[in-house]
């Protein structure tokens, strides 16, 4: 039998998860951020689970038969069905008298903030029980690094290559834990693989949650972003400890910061760490650190801590 | 035989009737002219608590056909309807509820595809997704309509078949059309069409992965396995009609109905709502001594090709009319009588497709008299004519 996670909010420890594996055996990369996130999030929810991933790496590297890499409940949506087969699969099981489920999606940053972002809006204005994780690795990753709307401005990726006029993408990320909010969402998160306790608190707080929970969890990719496959975690750490991302959550209506930085540890190091931002020069840095400098003035006088 | 309620419904209106019947667990519903009153009745039922399924608000019918794949992927029975744009809306989730062997029940109002705007009925929304991998029915009036929900889930859930059921009403024509109908008795529903049991789902007991990935080397295996549960389709259709016609007292005639073919030298093939309209006109014509017949092809997949080669047999001239068109060639249902008839041997002197009732353009009585005078002129080397 699994052990059974308490809420005993900062306590959860990596102790606290079972040896049953959930998502094991795929073969995604190296250093994958994102298979990381399922698999703790899976450790998390346990056996009664129905995980929907649409088209993109996760379901590229655990569905391929004969060998699946799911060891509860799993299907692939269509890329843009995450939302919308979640609650039939939901909706499905409630007709059914099933009891004590968790329906849970695992969708890519393009999957959610571009092609699935309809069908999100639609469950959570439903209130549909059910857990959306979106794993952002900033890119479309299984066709190759493509931008998608969570690329970060300066990010160098196939479609929005770094040369002489241009410097990468040309935008900032799209908001997508404001958005979501602004839904009026029963709860949701933003957290980062190189934190992951607080990531496994919000899972499991969001397993409990009685409507839609979406929790935004930062998943370096090495093979997009240009960083060492035994870096993920502390590219992820220091993705959150430079404040170019950021733990929080929202819930009845209120923002809440989780971790605020005493002092920013230095975001040039973070970007240039990566060959994706390598072509950047100072300006460039300057103007990403001034967006981030004024996100986190707006974060620290209208969020709560 | 049972006696049965008579009501007065619109075509739409008795597919809800039937809907209510089945006991879907889960219907996802995005609203469309002129599918809408479906939906409308349907949130009717389950607000009234006449009808317990769960009722989801879906923001667009690729949501509405992707949230039924997911319910039917825990075994539970689905139901959605649509028309026209949103049918082509859906056209992924089409393939991937057939490929996923999910048997999903859906209603289609046919309607015209935009450009020009237009919402009146014409079958090129669900002709034009013929390779889809669903089962594909037209009705000719209300009461086929209901009888063909109960129908289609009892076919669509047989396990040699597993496969999507779409039934198609012309828009307006039969959706909105009162008809006074005979409307079965829960209890002989229940009889006729038990609860949906399934091994193809997610299993909280037996976990399993649906809808993966499979490379080169097993994809085909997947797809022919697709192909001959639509073609083992046939028969439980069959079986399916003769069941209901002894429970129920209406029978139904399989893939195809044929009206005086027997020693018919002019035949007229169509399908759908235009068939009301063929129907008396043949029967005029015949007590003027007229050797002429109709072809009403009820399932356009599986297709019934040995059906319609049979019928045709004897004709001297043989015209398709069907209310669509595919561009730079010729009418679908067109292409696929000419290929049952090539297959079968059978070559009609003369074979002649008839375009029309695009955008609603009306067909009237006096038309098809029209179109058997054409069929025994004579050849003026055309094939494909708008009527």
């Amino acid at each position: 039998m699994e052990k059974q996670l308490h809420l005993s909010d900062k306590k959860i420890s990596i102790r606290d998860l079972g040896d049953r594996e959930y998502f094991y055996g795929h073969k995604a990369c190296p250093g994958c951020g994102g298979s990381l996130a399922l698999r703790l999030a899976l450790k998390v929810l346990g056996e009664r689970s129905y995980a929907v991933v649409p088209a993109g790496c996760m379901s590229a590297v655990g569905f391929i038969f004969p060998q699946m890499a799911f060891s509860c409940n799993a299907i692939i949506s269509t890329f843009p069905g995450t939302a919308s087969m979640l609650s039939g699969v939901a909706a499905g099981a409630r007709a059914l008298g099933i009891k004590d489920f968790h329906a849970v999606g695992f969708a890519g940053d393009g999957g959610t903030a571009d092609i699935g972002l309809q069908a999100l809006s639609g469950a959570i204005d439903r209130h549909d029980k059910i857990m959306y994780i979106c794993y952002d690795n900033e890119a479309y990753m299984n066709t190759g690094v493509q931008k998608s709307s969570l690329t970060p401005i300066g990010a160098r990726t196939t479609t929005s290559p770094a040369g002489k006029r241009l410097k990468g993408a040309v935008t900032h990320k799209k908001p997508m834990f404001e958005i979501v909010a602004a839904h009026g969402i029963d709860y949701a998160a933003t957290a980062s693989v190189g934190y992951p306790l607080d990531y496994l608190r919000k899972l499991e707080y969001a397993s409990r949650v009685d409507g839609t929970s979406y929790i935004h969890v930062f998943a370096p990719c090495p093979v997009g972003w240009g960083h060492d496959t035994s870096d993920t975690i502390s590219v992820a750490k220091n993705a959150v400890d430079c404040g170019l991302w950021f733990l929080a959550e929202f819930s009845d209506g209120k923002f809440t910061l989780n971790h605020k930085p005493g002092k920013f540890t230095s975001a040039e190091n973070y970007l240039l760490g990566q060959s994706r931002f390598r072509h950047l020069g100072e300006e460039d840095v300057k103007d990403i650190l001034a967006e981030r400098d004024s996100r986190w003035s707006r974060i620290l006088s209208e969020w709560s801590l | 035989m049972i006696p049965a309620q008579k009501a007065f419904l619109s075509g739409n209106e008795a597919v809800a009737a039937g809907v209510r019947l089945a006991r879907p667990h889960v219907i996802a519903a995005y609203p469309i002219t002129p599918q809408t009153t479906v939906i409308e009745r349907l949130a009717e039922m389950v607000e009234d608590d006449s009808l317990k399924a769960e009722y989801l608000h879906v923001e667009s019918e690729h949501s509405a056909l992707s949230a039924c794949i997911g319910a039917s992927a825990v075994g539970a029975r689905t139901f959605t309807a649509t028309s026209s744009q949103g049918l082509l809306y859906m056209a992924e989730c089409l393939h991937y509820a057939s490929g996923g062997r999910f048997p999903v029940v859906m209603m289609n109002a046919n309607r015209s595809l935009a450009l020009p705007w237009n919402i009146y009925g014409d079958q090129r929304d669900s002709l034009s997704l013929l390779d889809c991998g669903w089962i594909q029915v037209y009705a000719e009036d209300a009461q086929e309509s209901l009888d063909l929900i109960i129908h289609g889930y009892a076919i669509a859930e047989d396990p040699h078949v597993l496969t999507p059921f779409m039934i198609n009403l012309d828009g307006f024509l039969i959706t909105h059309t009162y008809e006074l109908l005979n409307l079965p008795t829960q209890e002989d529903v229940d009889v006729f069409l038990p609860p949906f049991r399934t091994v193809n789902k997610m299993d909280l007991d037996h976990p399993m992965s649906l809808a993966f990935t499979a490379g080169p080397a097993y994809n085909q295996s997947f797809k022919q396995l697709q192909h001959q549960a639509m073609m083992s389709a046939s028969k439980v259709i069959f079986e399916t009609e003769e069941r209901f016609g002894q429970l129920f007292g209406r029978h139904y005639p399989g893939l195809i109905e044929t009206i005086h073919c027997d020693d018919a030298e002019f035949i007229l093939v169509t399908l759908g709502s235009v068939a009301g309209t063929v129907r008396p006109v043949v029967e005029k014509l015949r007590s003027l001594g007229e050797r002429v017949g109709l072809v009403r092809i009820r399932y356009m997949r599986p297709f019934p090709d040995t059906e319609i080669s049979t019928a045709l047999a004897g004709a001297k001239s043989v015209g398709v009319l069907e209310k669509d068109i595919s561009f730079g060639y010729e009418g679908t249902v067109f292409t696929n009588v000419n290929s049952a008839l090539m297959r079968a041997k059978v070559l009609p002197p003369r074979l002649l497709n008839f375009v029309g009732g695009l955008g609603g353009k009306d067909i009237s009585a006096t038309d098809i008299e029209r179109l058997f005078l054409r069929l025994k002129s004579p050849d003026d080397g055309e094939t494909v004519a708008f009527i």
